[in-house]
């Protein structure tokens, strides 16, 4: 339900739906697309990043949300060295996603002793958000050349070109895997692939689950997972990784979010499947992702000498949900403007082809609200443009919007919104960290015996990820760092050592950077709280075993 | 952390807001009106750590009951989408110890038996309903235990599709089904045994196999960032599937 305003807005949307079915809106070339992201893409607002004046990246620039998590003190600042692991294991997987679960399923079928640990629940992770899809040029008019030109165009030519090309060239056999394990993807009754275009593509490549495309896979792969019988423990979060005093890692520190108890597990080699960091919402924005992405992958592996790459630059997509104000921020899958639907601004406009990459997309939003006044404003004084979702039933056929996007319909149901009939307002929300921990292409970073997979990785996808390609690379860096991983173990006879030597220099670092000795990190739960609740009886530092640095 | 737009319990219409009364597990809390369940509870001051996953429809975590006033109506939604109402009385299921049948997926040759061997208990349905009067997606849940019985994989597939496995179902079961996972399998069997192959996925990894884009890629990742410009850009190189 459209408060006047906005239902005036729409009508005007109505209006001129005719004509912009007929209208065509060239792809921008290089120069343009420079233009606008200079002038209104997040990344290039000079201050909203800081220099790190600490660790491996000292000296680059990285919002300051993740530079207050980077330049941050331990937990625990010594571990307590004498004492059993809880666990000793010859992999240990951190995280409970798409990456961490392809990751243990390919680990143990390598013949290692697995570990699995994630702070929520297997499967609480961005992976079950994503919607729209999973690229890979399985068609005869595709070819893996053509996805590399795609990825590398998206990433503004600056990703890793080793790790683009495992990327898609690993995509094919990825889909074959979860078609053998057994997720319904979208196809024709033959079997045939129904794929569509995304953001950025030249084929039509994007392969679906309805509207729970990530949703689908992860039920999958984490059926398949208790099937294997790999240990897991859930509601542990790592709090710091251990090395054998020489600067290879051997294992972490984990806390029970429950009960608050510490406990540390060795491990042969260790694997960080964290995901991103949407809940630092950077610059204030709302974000698409899960509960848990606060970016503890990219704090630990920082500590114990990891480089990061591309930390400069973040993904907000470019539609995420405007109005209803209770699920602001939230997804609006690009497989709506897949199928059809236009942009369309307060006056019932167009202003940018929809399928271009979601940076310049999200830009051209951007410009729209703030520069051109342009917008349509809502109830609570936000921003935002239309999505003209009932163009898709005319375009593709009537029910089209129920069927391809029952998730989505759903949502706005609730709120008494009938995307069919009506159109959506969308703003740009918070949604990929496009950079991460630098890795190589066996998932391999560069601290010894230290591996990344998914979304806390760095450098596949240059400085602009594309749609479909992190369902896609989660589980292709997943099943490699698995794979890498496990051989890494086996070379490993004698179980190593485990202390937080690697601690001592880096906070000797912090010292000499005079950072406030109460700023503590990870972060691994935001607070949601009222502002005065904040920090009170939250459930670190409950076990009285656990030395918390004291100020 | 300041407060953020979109998750935070604040980001309120201008002006005083409404407040109404929820009552989570028992205890009253003053909380503005229009809220999300999950906001509401943060905003009354609770920091989640189960209970709460993706805060986007889609994993299932926040499953909850709850009672309005003069209703001996049980309700349930989702934390992260149901707005509160006044007076309501609430509890969270963030948990429900569920059966899961073990199967190796690609041994698995599909009959019409194979969900009632692995899961002989949906042949205990009684049929009163209560699976999909409580399920929060709105999935006809006991249709899909219906069609279970016969052994219609695709029907059991087709109908539990937007299942987001929240355990609601199992939790008011009398016949204690675990519902969700049968619809697992059943889904499982259907993409991965009863629905045919993608052929051309079959050719491309053959293709693959053969090492036939091979010289192709190797030119690709050793061009520079100008040339690798120039081909993007040229749409003769590469153009747009319409």
């Amino acid at each position: 339900m459209y408060p006047e305003n906005m239902l005036q807005s729409a009508k005007r949307l109505e209006a001129t739906r005719e004509e912009r079915m007929k209208q065509e809106i060239p792809l921008l070339g290089a120069d343009a697309k420079k233009e606008l992201l200079h002038a209104f893409h997040p990344d290039y607002i000079e201050s909203s990043m800081r220099k790190l004046l600490v660790g491996p990246n000292q000296g680059e620039r990285t919002p300051h949300e993740l530079a207050d998590l980077l330049e941050a003190y331990p937990v625990i600042e010594s571990h307590v060295e004498t004492g059993e692991p809880a666990h000793d294991v010859d992999v240990l997987i951190i995280g409970g996603g798409g990456a961490g679960v392809s990751a243990a399923l390919v680990a143990q079928a390598a013949g290692a002793k697995v570990l699995l640990s994630t702070k929520l629940r297997i499967g609480d992770a961005n992976t079950v958000m994503a919607q729209g899809g999973i690229q890979a040029a399985d068609k005869a008019n595709d070819s893996p050349e053509r996805h590399y030109l795609d990825v590398l165009g998206g990433g503004h030519f600056k990703n890793k070109p080793e790790l683009a090309r495992a990327l898609v060239m690993d995509a094919p056999g990825i889909i074959r895997w979860l078609e053998e394990l057994g997720v319904m993807f979208d196809k024709q009754p033959d079997g045939t692939m129904i794929t569509i275009h995304g953001g950025g593509t030249s084929r039509k490549r994007m392969h679906a689950c309805q509207d729970y495309t990530g949703a689908e896979i992860m039920r999958v792969i984490k059926d398949e997972f208790r099937y294997r019988d790999i240990p897991y423990i859930e509601f542990a979060a790592a709090v710091e990784l251990l090395t054998d005093g020489k600067g290879t890692v051997s294992g972490a520190v984990f806390v029970n979010l429950e009960t608050g108890e510490h406990f540390f597990v060795r491990a042969k080699t260790v694997i960080l499947a964290t995901g991103g960091c949407g809940r630092l919402h950077v610059q204030d924005f709302p974000c698409t992702n899960h509960y848990g992405a606060t970016a503890d992958g990219l704090v630990l592996a920082y500590r114990a000498g990891a480089k990061l790459a591309f930390i400069d630059t973040i993904q907000y997509h470019p539609t995420g949900v405007a109005h209803p104000e209770q699920i602001v921020g939230q997804l609006i899958t690009e497989k709506v403007r897949g199928l059809g639907a236009q942009l369309v601004n307060a006056e019932g406009n167009r202003f940018i082809y929809e399928l271009e990459s979601r940076d310049v997309t999200a830009s051209a939003i951007i410009r729209e609200c703030k520069g051109r006044g342009k917008g349509v404003t809502t109830p609570t004084g936000g921003l935002g443009v239309w999505l003209d979702t009932p163009l898709i039933e005319i375009l593709k056929g009537e029910g089209t919007v129920r069927k391809s996007l029952p998730a989505m319909f759903h949502q706005f149901e609730r709120f008494g919104i009938i995307m069919d009939k009506e159109p959506i307002l969308t703003y740009p929300t918070q949604h990929y960290q496009n950079g991460g921990v630098l890795i190589d292409d066996t998932g391999h970073t560069g601290v010894k015996n230290l591996y990344a997979a998914g979304e806390v990785a760095g450098g596949i996808h240059g400085r602009n990820r594309l749609m479909g390609n992190s369902l896609l690379d989660i589980l292709v860096f997943g099943r490699r760092t698995g794979e890498a991983a496990a051989a890494a173990a086996k070379a490993l006879k004698e179980p190593p050592k485990t202390t937080t030597a690697h601690v001592a220099p880096f906070l000797a670092e912090l010292k000499k950077a005079d950072i406030p000795h109460s700023r503590k990190s990870p972060m691994l739960l935001p607070d949601y709280r009222q502002p005065e609740m904040r920090g009170r009886y939250s459930f670190l530092g409950q076990d009285p075993e656990c030395r918390l640095p004291a100020d | 952390m300041a407060d953020k737009k979109g998750d935070s319990a604040t980001a309120q219409p201008k002006g005083s807001p409404k407040m109404v009364t929820i009552y989570v597990m028992g205890k009253a809390y003053q909380v503005p009106k229009d809220l999300t369940i999950m906001k509401a509870m943060e905003y009354a001051g609770y920091q989640f750590v189960r209970g709460c996953g993706c805060r986007g429809g889609f994993c299932g975590a926040c499953g909850t009951v709850y009672r309005t006033k003069d209703s001996y109506k049980i309700k349930v939604g989702l934390a992260c989408q149901t707005v509160i109402e006044e007076d309501m009385y609430l509890a969270q299921i963030p948990f429900f110890p569920a059966n899961r049948a073990s199967y190796d997926i690609a041994e698995l040759e599909p009959t019409t038996q194979t969900l009632v061997k692995y899961y002989p208990e949906v042949m205990r349905c009684i049929s009163c309903n209560s699976c999909t009067k409580i399920c929060p997606q709105d999935i006809d849940v006991m249709g899909y235990v219906n069609a279970a019985i016969r052994g219609d994989f695709e029907r059991v597939a087709e109908l539990s599709f937007d299942c987001i496995m929240c355990g609601l179902c199992a939790s008011r079961c009398p016949s204690e089904i675990v519902q969700y996972n049968v619809a697992l399998l059943a889904r499982r069997v259907t993409g991965a045994k009863v629905r045919p192959r993608a052929r051309h996925l079959a050719e491309r990894l053959k293709e693959i196999e053969a090492g036939k884009f091979e010289p192709g890629i190797e030119k690709l990742v050793a061009a520079g960032e100008d040339e690798l410009s120039k081909m993007f850009y040229d749409k003769k190189v590469r153009d747009i599937e319409p």
